[in-house]
């Protein structure tokens, strides 16, 4: 039964990496997008110290936005996701398999990469690992509230700018928790509730979010 | 029509466009009343606050915007939900009808707020909980707008703007809970919005006043979208084709 | 089997497209041992009936059944009998063509083991391609590969084939005409659309044109 599962998972880690620049696209704008920020606020290690919890994870956001796109497109052009819907496992498998491939390409390096940052904006190494935890447990967050966009905008035009649009706004409370957790850490208070919550957060969307894709594949392939 | 009135009687397009159509005319009269009473005790009858002057004034358009900007948010869902699991055309288009006014009404309040905020605080915009929170809720509202809109198909864009509406509806308390959270950590206390002053007597019925004029503006404005629909998804159907055959003939 | 296998069967079908429908009122059933040739002019709704019937979409009325259960309800049951191949071929560029029909064979519950695929690329004459990136084939190759899923696929009682012969040279052509009559003689049925004249003999192909239940 998880074999599908895994096919799926498989399938998808082998066409990344047979595209590997294609596939490190998003971090690249990641670095990018993240070190405007020094340029157009100024180099001032306080304020930096002060933004960098908050631009790190939005700049993740988007970087992690970006390859979702993709991420049931071209299955769903080149007739992969129809026989997916026919191979009789749940669509939420499906839905899962799919969020943790794009984690494994795209997220799973925003967390590798991030602690970097943390050094160039001066964060206290307390701080760092608290950066890289936060953006642990936030990244499956985003690529499973992605699916569930990739899946709503399946085959449109505007798809990924739409995309943004719809799920940007679901991801403001595990911003929220995430940024928080950092800035708390800086501070040197607890972080506790923040990863509980960002905790909660994770697992309200692992459970619920590939039941929603699965809705959305269905609706968009009727 | 035979006699008996059921609940789905008037779910069925032609007899809701037949219903709607003699019911908007006194919407629109009772909004018109209800408006002039409430903006009369609002600013004639109630006193005039304490600690901020006459600028309060505008929480009588400022909180029943924001009340029907979430209340209409969840109707939406609720509408659209049952359009996607009854397959119940009617839902869908009133669904559909009833986003570009919450969105509207989400608007004034975030407008509204804006100048209670000016004389109030000095700026015209302060990240308080509520407000943004309001700001989220635009976002909501114009994201399922955009998908509807994107979606060629009726039938895809009504299921998908269905779930999209109910996964913005579920997250809504998630949201609104975080944001005060962070709202909380940052800012303290102090600055808020939501510290509305104590009500005077007088100043909770002008506010009830103005509440019942939005709804009352609501149900007119989208029943009258609702209809606009309707004609456009049935103009195949014989009763549209007649009446507009009628109209022709009459104007 | 001798008690009745279950039968895929279609019960005043209507399918809609946009705002209208493009047929109604269609019945059908899919006899063991039947090869049904779906005929019909451009735009009436072939491959949206091929849709349906494979549980892809819900029609606009009606209802599909499989063994007299709704597709909906008969789950892996239904999936573990279907072979589904679309206009498009599901094969991405960048893998083998190993490596793409294990990838077919196994989403539908296949052990896929290299042998077994090496031998259905064999029947469809691919195997001395097997490890070339899809890429490099032609329209006509890449057919044969997704044709190969049917090599496969023996299990499977009900094969729905989108333009099958699509793309395919005259042998290609024989080696499908092959395929279904075997598939034909061991029990299965299918349903294929193709716009071309069949040179499919053994069994006979019998005709289903949808034209006649066009909606005006």
């Amino acid at each position: 039964m998880s074999s599908v599962f895994a096919t799926i998972v498989a399938r998808d880690l082998r066409l990344a990496a047979r595209r590997r620049v294609e596939a490190l696209l998003p971090i690249a704008f990641f670095l990018v997008a993240v070190s405007l920020f020094p340029l157009g606020v100024g180099p001032e290690p306080q304020t930096l110290r002060q933004i960098a919890p908050g631009v790190v994870w939005v700049c993740a956001l988007l970087a992690a936005m970006l390859s979702l796109t993709q991420l049931y497109g071209t299955d769903h052009a080149d007739g992969s996701l129809e026989q997916m819907l026919l191979s009789g496992e749940s669509l939420w498998l499906v839905s899962a398999a799919k969020a943790l491939a794009h984690w494994i390409v795209t997220g799973a390096p925003l967390v590798l990469s991030a602690p970097l940052f943390g050094i160039l904006f001066d964060l206290s190494a307390p701080a760092n690992l608290t950066l890289a935890l936060s953006l642990l447990l936030g990244t499956p967050i985003l690529s499973l509230l992605g699916g569930l966009g990739a899946a709503l905008t399946l085959g449109l035009r505007s798809g990924a700018v739409l995309l943004i649009l719809i799920i940007l706004p679901l991801c403001i409370p595990a911003l929220i928790f995430g940024a928080g957790a950092v800035s708390a850490a800086e501070a040197g208070i607890s972080t506790r509730g923040h990863f509980s919550l960002l905790g909660a957060l994770l697992i309200g969307s692992g459970l619920l979010a590939p039941w929603a894709t699965g809705a959305a594949l269905r609706i968009a392939t009727e | 029509m035979n006699g008996r009135l059921t609940l789905f009687t008037f779910a069925s397009p032609p007899r809701f466009y037949w219903l709607t159509g003699k019911l908007i005319p006194w919407l629109w009269a009772a909004c018109i009343a209800l408006t002039v009473a409430g903006l009369y005790v609002g600013f004639f009858v109630a006193p005039t606050d304490a600690t901020q002057g006459e600028a309060y004034r505008v929480i009588y358009m400022h909180v029943p915007a924001a009340w029907m900007s979430m209340l209409l948010y969840l109707v939406m869902a609720f509408w659209a939900a049952i359009g996607w699991a009854f397959n119940a055309r009617l839902a869908s288009m009133v669904a559909r009808a009833i986003a570009p006014t919450g969105a509207m009404f989400t608007f004034l309040a975030l407008w509204t707020g804006a100048f209670w905020g000016k004389p109030t605080w000095g700026t015209w915009w302060v990240w308080d909980a509520r407000l943004t929170s309001e700001l989220i809720l635009l976002f909501l509202y114009l994201g399922y707008m955009a998908l509807v809109n994107a979606i060629d198909d009726t039938r895809r864009a009504d299921q998908a703007g269905a779930l999209l509406a109910v996964v913005g509806a579920v997250n809504v308390p998630i949201i609104y809970f975080s944001v005060k959270w962070w709202n909380t950590l940052h800012q303290g206390a102090t600055i808020s919005m939501t510290a509305a002053p104590k009500m005077a007597e007088t100043m909770l019925t002008g506010m009830l006043l103005m509440t019942f004029a939005c709804w009352a503006y609501a149900f007119a404005v989208v029943f009258m979208r609702t209809r606009a629909i309707i004609v456009e998804r049935e103009q195949h159907t014989e009763w549209v084709s007649e009446m507009v055959r009628k109209q022709g003939a009459g104007a | 089997m001798s008690s009745n296998p279950p039968a895929l069967a279609a019960c005043r079908l209507a399918c809609r497209r946009g705002d209208r429908l493009l047929f109604r009122g269609l019945d059908f059933e899919l006899k063991a041992g039947q090869v049904v040739w779906l005929r019909g002019p451009n735009g009436s709704g072939k491959t949206s009936l091929l849709r349906l019937l494979a549980g892809l979409s819900t029609p606009a009325e009606g209802a599909v059944t499989w063994g007299g259960v709704p597709l909906r309800q008969a789950g892996a049951d239904w999936h573990r009998s279907l072979c589904y191949l679309a206009h498009a071929n599901a094969l991405k560029d960048d893998l083998s063509v190993l490596e793409s029909l294990q990838f077919l064979a196994r989403l539908h519950g296949h052990a896929a083991a290299e042998a077994d695929c090496g031998e259905a690329l064999k029947r469809v004459g691919l195997f001395s391609r097997r490890h070339a990136a899809v890429r490099t084939l032609s329209q006509g190759q890449r057919r044969r590969v997704a044709l190969a899923r049917l090599q496969l696929d023996a299990a499977a009682p009900v094969w729905i084939l989108d333009e099958p012969y699509d793309a395919l040279d005259a042998e290609g052509t024989a080696m499908l005409d092959a395929a279904l009559s075997a598939h034909a003689a061991r029990g299965g049925s299918a349903v294929l659309t193709s716009h071309i004249d069949l040179t499919l003999r053994e069994p006979v192909p019998t005709v289903l044109q949808l034209d006649a239940y066009r909606v005006q």
